[in-house]
């Protein structure tokens, strides 16, 4: 197959990374295609993170580089990545806690609107009722309507985790990455942010997911790539990678959690 | 027009605002502070603070070098007297644009770091203003002497209507002295077009995007926002009232000296804002009122007025009482500054305006739980 057959969105070049003398990431390539979830899994301290901060422009490869629709990410600051389309939820929410709720979503809905900089202060944000009501709407998707005037940083870490997910969604973007979206919740929670994403999936839109709970993985994931020691040891569709041997080495044990999704 | 508009609740509370400072000769009186002078004081400073705010309380970025601005636009219009008119109008426009023109660039400069090191470039750049005031720059500050008016000015504009008077004029707004009370309500009307604005930036996206890159600016670089060029704005904004309150104390009394540059006028701002409530929009203007009274008037009571004052104290009491009072006005009416504003930081860390909110509160929770006691008791 050839790329342009199967449109990858994402490519990760022979990324390497490190952090005196750890190699957090070392030679890691990945394609991503357009529409996909490709999820990355591995054990505490692979890399996983580190991977996605490369790609945000949060930190800078020590060599390769990061392609996104044609456009190079590597070396550009991280609001112009976003503005392209590119969108995170981290692994520690990552959140305004001072604000409400609501604020916390319209925030990036007005980046969406008005890009990266923009003095607009005629217009109160009050009157801006479009861009609220359809952060209502996507608190109510996340299941936070109720929870719109609160303080952000009053928040339990699952709710931050959803409304992060939301400030993500409002923007719309072309590629959504998650840290460990579900990580915090209660099995309720993980299951509505589960049909929450297999939702916008069907939008079509484009997203690696690191995950720890299988039950998410073998939910959502269109192709899975393993993690391990910076290194990627596995790649593949979700039923290649569920008997891979290397995948159940590097869990250690966590064989069992594979097999128990059966 | 969008410019004009203001939302119910902010429309309420500039009428009132507008309300409390017309009224201002009224009720200075029985503190002893409804003297013009010290009025023009109270709205200047306030328009100070409020500028300060903008950048402090919505970005969260503290500059200890906001005199430098203020200092700028005092010499701005006072130049402006020399060379142009005595009208202030073209003064506090010059001043604006040109107090904004260094702030843009020292912002420009001080905003390549944050926190700690923001607020010492900040310093670093007000001190270097104030000495090079002092000394490079005394053709255009006069130095030591500061900058006056004199027999001698061209004021171009003004000389080419009417000829030149015998003494030194004074400032004017088409054609109408201002001084003493007619200052006063001219700085009063520019304080409350400043805060109309600050109201405007409050409710406003740009506001909101200012509070997000004090809440947490990586978030904001991360959701697609440029943040520098929000944080510069946001300074140039604060510095332009720093100049604009600059100019009117050269407008109410046409002299400016570097001496207004200092850093302990930098830090009193800082202080007025903490003081009233960083990033409320009455906070500053409190802060500034109580720390201007405190400064003209409780620096001026003396042992009599204090003896007078603790009459009804016994005489042996008395004048212990006086003695360890006399110590807190007068030269040491910075120490009770000082107190206040140690008491106020760790018992109200959000100001003055925290403490009327928890009695706002204390009044809301007052009244319901009755109401609530009563709904209770049937369902026995
Ligand atoms: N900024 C940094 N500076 C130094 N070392 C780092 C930094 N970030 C990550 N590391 C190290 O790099 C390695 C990979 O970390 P990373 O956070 O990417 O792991 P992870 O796969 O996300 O693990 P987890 O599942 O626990 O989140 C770890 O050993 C970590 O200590
Ligand atoms: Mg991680």
């Amino acid at each position: 197959m050839t790329t342009t057959e199967r449109n990858v969105v994402l490519h990760v070049d022979d990324v390497s990374k490190n952090f005196g003398g750890l190699h957090a990431l070392s030679d890691i390539d990945l394609e991503v295609e357009e529409g996909q979830t490709h999820a990355i899994i591995g054990p505490n301290g692979a890399g996983k993170s580190t991977l996605l901060n490369v790609i945000i422009g949060r930190l800078a490869p020590t060599s390769g580089a990061v392609v996104f629709d044609g456009q190079v990410l590597t070396g550009k600051k991280p609001h112009q990545i976003n503005q392209l389309g590119v969108a995170r939820v981290f692994q520690t929410p990552e959140i305004f806690p001072d604000l409400t709720v609501l604020q916390n979503v319209m925030v990036p809905a007005f980046a969406r609107r008005d890009g990266a900089f923009r003095v607009n202060v005629l217009r109160s944000v009050e009157r801006e009722a479009a861009l609220r009501d359809e952060a209502e709407a996507i608190l109510e998707d996340v299941g936070l309507a109720d929870r719109r005037l609160s303080h952000a940083g009053a928040l339990s870490r699952g709710d931050k985790r959803r409304m992060e997910l939301a400030m993500c969604l409002i923007q719309h973007p072309r590629l959504l990455l998650l840290d460990e979206p579900t990580a915090g919740m209660s099995r309720h929670d993980t299951n509505t942010t589960i049909d929450l994403l297999q939702k916008i999936k069907a939008r079509g839109m484009t997203k690696v997911i690191i995950e720890h709970d299988m039950h998410v993985v073998f939910s959502l994931a269109d192709k899975i790539s393993v993690l391990s020691g910076g290194r990627i040891i596995a790649e593949g569709l979700p039923d290649e990678v569920r008997g891979n041997i290397k995948v159940q080495e590097a869990y250690l044990g966590g064989a069992h959690r594979l097999e128990a999704v059966h | 027009m969008a410019l004009f508009q203001l939302s119910r609740r902010d429309a309420l509370i500039l009428a009132l605002f507008a309300l409390v400072v017309v009224t201002m000769p009224v009720w200075t009186a029985p503190f002893g502070a409804n003297y013009p002078g010290l009025m023009q004081k109270f709205a200047i400073y306030a328009i100070f603070a409020i500028g300060f705010n903008i950048l402090f309380g919505l970005t969260g970025y503290l500059s200890f070098g906001h005199a430098a601005f203020l200092g700028v636009g005092s010499y701005t219009a006072v130049w402006s007297f020399k060379l142009l008119t005595m009208d202030a109008l073209p003064a506090l426009l010059l001043a604006v644009v040109i107090s904004g023109l260094f702030a843009l660039v020292i912002g420009f400069l001080s905003l390549r770091r944050s926190g700690i090191y923001f607020s010492i470039l900040t310093l670093a750049f007000a001190q270097m203003s104030y000495n090079l005031a002092y000394s490079v720059l005394t053709p255009i500050t006069n130095g030591e002497t500061s900058l006056q008016l004199t027999l001698q000015d061209p004021r171009l504009i003004d000389l080419a209507f009417t000829t030149r008077g015998a003494g030194l004029p004074t400032a004017s707004l088409f054609g109408v002295t201002l001084s003493g009370l007619s200052g006063f309500y001219f700085c009063a009307v520019v304080l409350l077009i400043a805060f109309f604005f600050a109201q405007k930036v409050f409710a406003s996206p740009f506001g909101m995007m200012l509070r997000g890159i004090k809440s947490n600016q990586m978030r904001m670089s991360y959701t697609g926002f440029n943040t520098r060029p929000y944080a510069l704005t946001a300074f140039v904004i604060s510095g332009m009232y720093a100049g604009l309150a600059g100019a009117l104390l050269a407008v109410t009394d046409p002299l400016a000296g570097a001496e207004r540059m200092q850093w302990t006028a930098s830090g009193e701002v800082v202080l007025m804002t903490i003081l009233g409530g960083v990033g409320t929009l009455i906070g500053p203007v409190m802060g500034a009122w109580l720390i201007k009274y405190f400064e003209n008037i409780f620096s001026s009571f003396n042992e009599g007025i204090l003896s007078r004052f603790f009459d009804f104290i016994p005489a042996p009491l008395h004048d212990t009482v006086v003695a360890i009072a006399s110590k807190f006005v007068g030269e040491g009416w910075q120490l009770t500054l000082g107190l206040l504003f140690v008491l106020v930081v760790v018992f109200l860390p959000g100001g003055i305006m925290e403490g009327v909110r928890r009695i706002g509160a204390l009044f809301r929770r007052g009244n319901p739980p009755k109401a609530g006691a009563m709904r209770v008791q049937p369902a026995e």
